[in-house]
């Protein structure tokens, strides 16, 4: 069953107001559980306003989004207990560190939960390992850290609460190649060990390819295609007049079959690269047929 | 010319210096990328070319002038602009002209004269169609590109961008780093490119790579990222063009992992299939 449904959903930002803008058009969507999903799109193509409404932060104008196959608006309890399930990671979210502690900042959203203090306690634990923070550090303050080691607790303290569903809106902006790496391999091992969906928001094409499962890619509002990461690949030179930042691998497979060569240029990563490049060498056997 | 000699900085006693020791030189008309991960004093070091910061030891010269110099300091800022990471915390006025306009008019410039350095300030970044717009109506690269005009209108010889694309979209970045090339191609201005993503600093005459508050490698693209293990090594990352090269190369095959622009990669990697 799908985790997560999004059915006609519609948002106009100042509906009725010169300034009308229609930031999601008609968007329909299932996303399985369980899987890595990678969003790209424009700024302005709706990204953020998507995201938004999963957990609740913006109410659909129209249509509706379902959890676990029910209405987050009308057969929940109440829509704390939908935020406790989609936890969102937003953009620096470094900036909304506030407790004295580094532990007590990841609690914080496991005790508004209502867990008791050892299940807080272990949740904290759990959360600090998986980003890298040895439990000795716990006790420091989050504001003694580096920029990518705070956005790391900012992580932890919404993977203590375990939500089914975890949404991060561009967890690497700004950081090193290294910090980039550790925080992605953070949430795909967090992803893999408890099965839960992720959804990932990103700009660059590398970190999707790299990560994504499937990979939804939206233009003005609208969902323009939703699939397997290598089945977007193959459209790799429509993603790129779209202005969509292909990673460089692919832009040189394609400028190789302008050359005139006939080699599948829905190559995203290095090590699949390799596999095509071989593959073709070994079936054209080298240079005797040129 | 901007000129520092055995730089020595501490943001506070008990921390490691976050520059110790940097040697640098950035000679005119020059564009270079300073590359190094997070927390490794590139960011500590730009603020010393303009004199937001001083030197605790050694000494920082532009021009000739010392950053320490408090009587230069007016002349040292107006040739030497800084442009931050942050749009949003750099624009200071409610419609882009009057923006781009503002250090200007704190220098006590000739109106008429002002008008003529702000169109032609917003020309050359592609900002003039939006001159009339507020600047929270614009997109994130349009911000820094009209951040990028107010710094030009000055009329500055160098200038010096922390990040400047790190938060925005791909056509944002390519669109600001466009600006920043045709400033130093056909303007001749020096360009000090402060940056985390490995394809812009591809594009530059020189990169300087910082590790712990030194530069610890310094020469062409080619020069660097063909070291790959090296690069890795500092937490850094090569163009995906190197890599495959390098990659290519484990499994015995010779490539060089100097073809970092598309089009050689390409090239090489024909000549692989075909040879």
């Amino acid at each position: 069953m799908s985790v997560i449904k999004i059915e006609n959903l519609s948002y106009t930002y100042n509906e009725g107001l010169p300034g009308a803008t229609k930031a999601l058009d008609n968007i329909n969507l299932e996303i399985e559980e369980g899987t890595f999903v990678g969003v790209i799109g424009h700024t302005g193509c709706g990204k953020s306003t998507l995201i938004s409404h999963l957990n609740g932060l913006t109410k659909p104008q129209q249509g509706a989004i379902y959890l676990n196959g029910k209405n987050i608006w009308t057969e929940y309890p109440s829509i704390r207990d939908v935020r406790f399930n989609v936890g969102l990671v937003f953009q620096y979210p470094e900036y909304q560190l506030f407790e004295e502690s580094i532990y007590k900042d990841i609690a914080f959203g496991p005790k508004n939960m209502g867990l008791d203090d050892e299940e807080v306690d272990r949740r904290v634990k759990m959360a600090a390992k998986f980003v890298g923070i040895p439990e000795y550090a716990l006790e420091g303050s989050p504001f003694d850290l580096s920029g990518g080691q705070k956005r790391r607790v900012a992580i932890a303290g919404i993977i203590a609460m375990q939500p089914k569903v975890l949404v991060l809106d561009e967890p690497c902006a700004g950081l090193d190649p290294e910090g980039r790496e550790q925080i992605l391999s953070q949430v795909k091992n967090y992803h893999k060990e408890t099965g839960s969906t992720v959804i990932l928001v990103s700009h660059s094409m590398e970190d999707i390819a790299n990560y994504a499962d499937k990979v939804l890619v939206m233009e003005q509002g609208k969902v323009y295609n939703y699939a397997d990461t290598e089945e977007i690949f193959q459209d790799a030179e429509n993603l790129s007049k779209m202005g969509l930042g292909i990673p460089d691998i692919t832009k040189v497979f394609l400028k190789l079959k302008e050359m005139g060569l006939d080699i599948d240029t829905d190559v995203y990563t290095i090590p699949y690269a390799i596999k095509t490049l071989l593959k073709y060498k070994e079936k054209n056997g080298g240079g005797h047929n040129a | 010319m901007i000129k520092a000699t055995n730089l020595l900085f501490g943001y506070s006693e008990e921390r490691e210096k976050a520059l110790n020791g940097v040697n640098f030189t950035a000679e005119k008309g020059e564009f270079i990328a300073v590359l190094g991960s997070n927390g490794c004093g590139k960011s500590t070091l730009a603020k010393h070319f303009n004199a937001i910061l001083l030197p605790e030891e050694g000494t920082v010269e532009v021009e000739g002038m010392l950053t320490t110099q408090d009587d230069r300091l007016f002349d040292i800022r107006q040739k030497v602009g800084m442009v931050f990471q942050n749009p949003d915390n750099q624009i200071v006025a409610t419609i882009v002209e009057e923006d781009v306009a503002f250090a200007l008019e704190n220098m006590g410039v000739e109106p008429s004269e002002i008008r003529r350095r702000i169109d032609e300030a917003m020309e050359k970044t592609g900002v003039y169609k939006f001159k009339d717009k507020a600047p929270h109506h614009l997109s994130g690269g349009q911000k820094q590109r009209v951040a990028i005009a107010g710094i030009i209108a000055m009329r500055p010889d160098y200038i010096v961008l922390d990040e400047p694309t790190a938060m925005l979209d791909p056509e944002g970045r390519r669109k600001v780093l466009k600006t920043i090339k045709s400033l130093n191609k056909e303007y001749g201005i020096t360009v000090i490119l402060i940056t985390h993503y490995m394809d812009e600093a591809a594009q530059a005459d020189r990169i300087v790579v910082m590790s712990k508050g030194k530069v610890v490698k310094e020469g062409t693209p080619k020069e660097i990222f063909s070291q790959v293990e090296l690069v890795k090594s500092l937490s850094l990352d090569v163009p995906q063009t190197s890599e495959i090269a390098y990659e290519l190369g484990k499994l015995g095959h010779n490539l060089s992992t100097e073809a970092i622009s598309i089009d050689e990669c390409a090239q090489q990697l024909y000549n692989f299939l075909k040879g």
